[in-house]
């Protein structure tokens, strides 16, 4: 089905996407709302000569994606918010490996168990880190299934390009949705550039030591800054943001994943009746395109946030947008999803001065 | 008068580093590490071989084996392991773990690998103590038996009675050679390497996951002298563990 245009859920996406990237590994458990992932992958990858692994715990699935990686092979695992937040401590010794690993996360409502609705409430947990110590990591957050398709490729390029795991930070929506998908052409993982780091014993050569810990005085300081030169490249090279009919707005809202696609839907319709609002949606959370929202935000546009939480982007929107006076946010926690005409409220408040909907958060 | 021909009938194993390590003095890992390395050289895998140490006394193995190997987080050797044995099913990978890495955090990854049949050799050092972080209680710590946790010694009633990781992975099927022995007098040491030969030829024949466990002197924790603790190993430990073969499905017997 090369080039051929298909109907798929966005899990199925995902790991059809990851097979034709050249992912012939993954490991994961189960839990909603992501199942489809694992199940797809479940009858795939053996058509493909791949392994798939339904580990006994997420901490499992992560560590055998840690071994997996470290071994030389592109490899997935998935999770939903509470199974990321276990796969926290073996995500830290990836990054302090510098181990490549694609991670998806299908968010859900929480704190705690939450809820298995569509929320974006781990948006912090993931750009902070994603684990102990001095820890970075790429996130993607696409907004329908075909960026979620290109953008899997793109987590399987930078994960190996940079020796950093990925995230792909979805939601349950973006999980369960299905829409048309064009794959790009499938990758042979056996012409994927050799790994000169990776471990398939040492014959012929020195043995090679793959480890996160760094005992001797010193030795983690330099570590550290070689972590931070690898973020300071991924920053400065591998920013992605989209503009919405931001030329002529005099409201910028900024948001990503599904809000980004409720905020478009109230967009068009208010451009209908004449307010001149547009979006900026970053696509990269971490490195959070700051530089290109404030270019975009410019002078004199009021900025409006929106998020399926209570409020952690707008940290990020907040540092970029340094000048202005306030940001307007609307947060919606829990997985309750409002309607675009709910956000198009919002953003007419915004635009017509009038307020009162949301908060006004001083910068 | 007749030429006589040298042979070489003993030299440092190749799969050692000529490091000198930082055990204590009297410790059983270094003996351990000996016997992977002589078995890793005379079944010729040093090359193809891929080790997991697991978090404790040794997570710093990989100074001391000359082979690859990568670090798992604290109880995740055999999750590790397991992602590096299913990408390379053609070469020998091994976990060296302690008991507190093997049967108190990574119970769960232990029993799972073990259940799946991860074609994975398991060294499984059992001093009834966690070393590396100063003497605390471990899941094999024996009743009575004091520690910097349990200052007049374990109770049942209070800590639980120590846990036999060994018996337990023995009913999974997944599981074909299990075998226990003590790293103390020379028939014991040699017995352990025996059996170590035997788990490594389970994983080169295909036939599923298999473990020796070591009981290994920890003298400075024990708070007793290398000789004594010895003693301790044999007198005492080997009461609530005794060695000997706790499952063998293989059908074969190591001559080496």
């Amino acid at each position: 089905m090369k080039g051929d245009r298909v109907l798929m859920r966005g899990s199925d996406t995902a790991g059809e996407a990851a097979v034709r990237a050249g992912c012939r590994f993954y490991f994961g458990y189960p839990i909603t709302p992501q199942n489809e992932l694992p199940e797809y992958l479940a009858s795939r990858l053996p058509e493909v000569g791949g392994v798939f692994i339904q580990a006994e715990s997420e901490v499992a699935s992560i560590n055998i994606a840690l071994g997996a990686s470290a071994a030389g092979a592109r490899v997935m695992t998935s999770s939903s918010s509470p199974g990321i937040s276990l796969m926290q401590e073996g995500i830290s010794y990836m990054v302090g490996s510098q181990l490549p690993a694609v991670i998806v996360n299908m968010m859900r409502g929480g704190p705690g168990l939450g809820n298995i609705a569509p929320s974006a409430a781990d948006y912090l947990q993931t750009t902070r880190g994603g684990g102990h110590g001095d820890c970075r990591m790429p996130v993607l957050a696409p907004a329908d299934c075909q960026e979620l398709a290109e953008l899997t490729f793109l987590a399987f390029d930078l994960a190996d390009k940079y020796r950093t795991p990925v995230i792909l930070l979805g939601d349950g929506l973006m999980g369960q949705v299905m829409e048309p998908v064009i794959f790009p052409d499938p990758i042979d993982p056996a012409k994927l550039a050799p790994k000169d780091w990776a471990l398939d014993g040492c014959e012929g050569r020195e043995p090679r030591i793959i480890c996160s810990y760094y005992p001797q005085t010193g030795e983690l300081y330099s570590h550290n800054f070689l972590l931070q030169a690898k973020y300071d490249a991924i920053s400065a090279n591998e920013m992605r943001w989209e503009s919405y009919a931001t030329e002529d707005a005099k409201v910028i809202v900024v948001a990503y994943g599904t809000a980004s696609r409720i905020a478009r839907s109230a967009i068009d319709d208010l451009r209908e009746q004449g307010f001149q609002i547009g979006m900026f949606r970053p696509i990269t959370l971490w490195p959070f395109p700051e530089a290109a929202l404030r270019e975009v935000v410019g002078e004199g546009r009021s900025v409006a946030v929106f998020e399926l939480c209570l409020g952690q982007m707008v940290e990020d929107v907040r540092l970029a947008v340094k000048g202005q006076d306030a940001i307007h946010f609307l947060g919606v926690p829990g997985g309750n999803i409002p309607t675009p005409s709910e956000v198009a409220e919002f953003l007419k408040s915004i635009a017509d001065g009038s307020g009162g909907i949301g908060r006004r958060i001083a910068v | 008068m007749s030429t006589k021909t040298m042979k070489k009938v003993f030299a440092f194993p190749t799969s050692l580093k000529p490091a000198e390590t930082h055990y204590c003095p009297g410790c059983g890992h270094s003996i351990a590490h000996r016997l992977v390395a002589e078995c890793l050289d005379e079944l010729n895998l040093r090359g193809r071989t891929i080790g997991v140490p697991g978090v404790g006394c040794a997570f710093l193995a990989y100074n001391y084996f000359n082979f690859d190997v990568v670090e798992a987080p604290h109880g995740r050797a055999l999750a590790v392991a397991t992602g590096v044995k299913r990408v390379h099913p053609d070469k020998f990978v091994i976990t060296y773990q302690g008991d507190g890495d093997l049967a108190a955090i990574g119970t769960g990854e232990t029993i799972h690998a073990a259940n799946r049949g991860e074609k994975i050799s398991t060294v499984f050092i059992n001093n009834a103590i966690y070393g590396m972080t100063g003497g605390q209680m471990a899941p094999t710590t024996i009743i009575g038996q004091r520690s910097t946790t349990t200052p007049g010694g374990r109770s049942a009633v209070r800590d639980g009675s120590p846990i036999d990781i060994s018996r337990m992975l023995a009913v999974a099927d997944g599981a074909v050679y299990i075998e226990r022995c003590a790293l103390t007098t020379v028939k014991d040491i040699r017995k352990a390497k025996r059996a170590m030969a035997k788990s490594f030829r389970c994983q080169l024949e295909g036939l599923g996951f298999s473990l020796v466990e070591l009981l290994s002197p920890c003298p400075t924790n024990w708070k007793l002298t290398p000789k004594d603790a010895w003693k301790w190993v044999n007198e005492d430990l080997q009461q609530v563990f005794p060695v000997g073969v706790i499952k063998d499905t293989t059908g074969f017997e190591e001559t080496a």
